[in-house]
């Protein structure tokens, strides 16, 4: 099994590499911009008219308080799910343990 | 797939909240229930809503040029059923909304729709069908076709409030289609694989808890989703 997840993970690896070595950006104005953007973009292309009526209450002053905040939720939810995933791997070596050691 | 702050008309907008509140209280309910009836799977149900918080703070690079993320919202989904995902997709929008200016107040309901609703339940649909080709095989289709469903319910939300002047919704969904689907391909991809590892591992170290969700039972015996009562 720890076989096959590693062989998973290389091609999780792979796959996300693969579109940086690859000449995929030529001609593009901004290289890997999010798609979520993109769409956005393409909304006031085809409807220039359209105002948003509504705008973010708070927006992250920089990039850098943006990436400081992207990194917090990703830390944030490996955080608790790595805690998860090594509490219970210690619980089921300790019962392992348990069960093959003889008692007196 | 996060539709920008403002960016559905106002009645666009109010539908799809009105469309989100229903789901997010049976969710609620749900979770109340399984957190109750099985209070030891409570931090497993945390790690499924932090699954879906690390996976849609990735924005990984695709084929296309151009960068979006995964949702992460199938593991919970095939775990506990999809309704909890609504809750807790929606937690992991509000803290983008309002933290990142990524995605918005406004737009938060037709979000949820995509990512926290018909997302997880595609996932969910998907892993009963697929079950008998194996566990590996049918957890990867379920995340993969969750993530890529999120994404074609965006497009279709915007190719509604904003039709092609000349094609209309189609030509719309077409051009909305376009700029999430081939981009997000690969990305659904690296979902599945991700998500059938943190199976493979729940399923080596965390058999317990599995179990008391009737993970197996339920899928060996095909019958309704309904958890068993706590033998605990």
């Amino acid at each position: 099994m720890k076989r096959i997840n590693l062989i998973l993970l290389g091609l999780v690896v792979a796959i996300a590499t693969l579109p940086l070595l690859l000449p995929v950006t030529r001609g593009l104005a901004e290289p890997f911009a999010g798609a979520d953007a993109q769409a956005q973009a393409a909304i006031t292309r085809a409807h220039p008219d359209y105002r948003p009526w509504f705008s973010p209450l708070w927006k992250p002053p920089g990039g850098e308080i943006e990436s400081f905040l992207f990194a917090l939720q990703a830390a944030l939810g490996a955080g608790l799910l790595g805690y998860y995933l090594g509490l219970r791997r210690g619980q089921a070596q300790r019962r392992r343990a348990d069960t093959t050691d003889v008692p007196d | 797939m996060h539709i920008m702050e403002g960016f559905l008309p106002p009645l666009h907008a109010a539908a799809w909240t009105a469309v989100a509140i229903p789901f997010l209280v049976v969710g609620a309910r749900r979770i109340t229930r399984i957190t109750s009836e099985h209070p030891r799977t409570k931090l497993l149900l945390a790690s499924a809503g932090a699954f879906a918080f690390v996976l849609s703070a990735l924005k990984i690079p695709s084929v296309t040029g151009s960068c979006s993320h995964p949702t992460g919202t199938a593991l919970g989904s095939i775990l506990f059923g999809p309704s909890v995902m609504a809750v807790l997709g929606a937690i992991v929008l509000l803290f983008q909304a309002l933290l990142l200016a990524h995605g918005g107040l406004t737009t938060l309901g037709a979000n949820i729709v995509a990512m926290a609703v018909v997302g997880p339940w595609v996932a969910y649909g998907c892993f009963r069908l697929t079950r008998p080709l194996g566990l590996g095989i049918a957890v990867f289709l379920a995340a993969m076709l969750g993530d890529l469903a999120t994404y074609l319910v965006t497009a279709a939300q915007l190719a509604l409030a904003f039709p092609d002047p000349v094609r209309g919704f189609l030509g719309a969904l077409a051009k909305f289609g376009g700029v999430f689907a081939f981009t997000q391909v690969p990305l659904a991809v690296i979902e599945g694989l991700l998500t059938v590892i943190v199976v493979n591992v729940l399923n080596q170290y965390s058999r317990n808890d599995l179990d008391e969700l009737g993970f197996h039972d339920r899928v060996r015996a095909g019958s309704s989703a309904a958890l068993k009562p706590s033998t605990a």
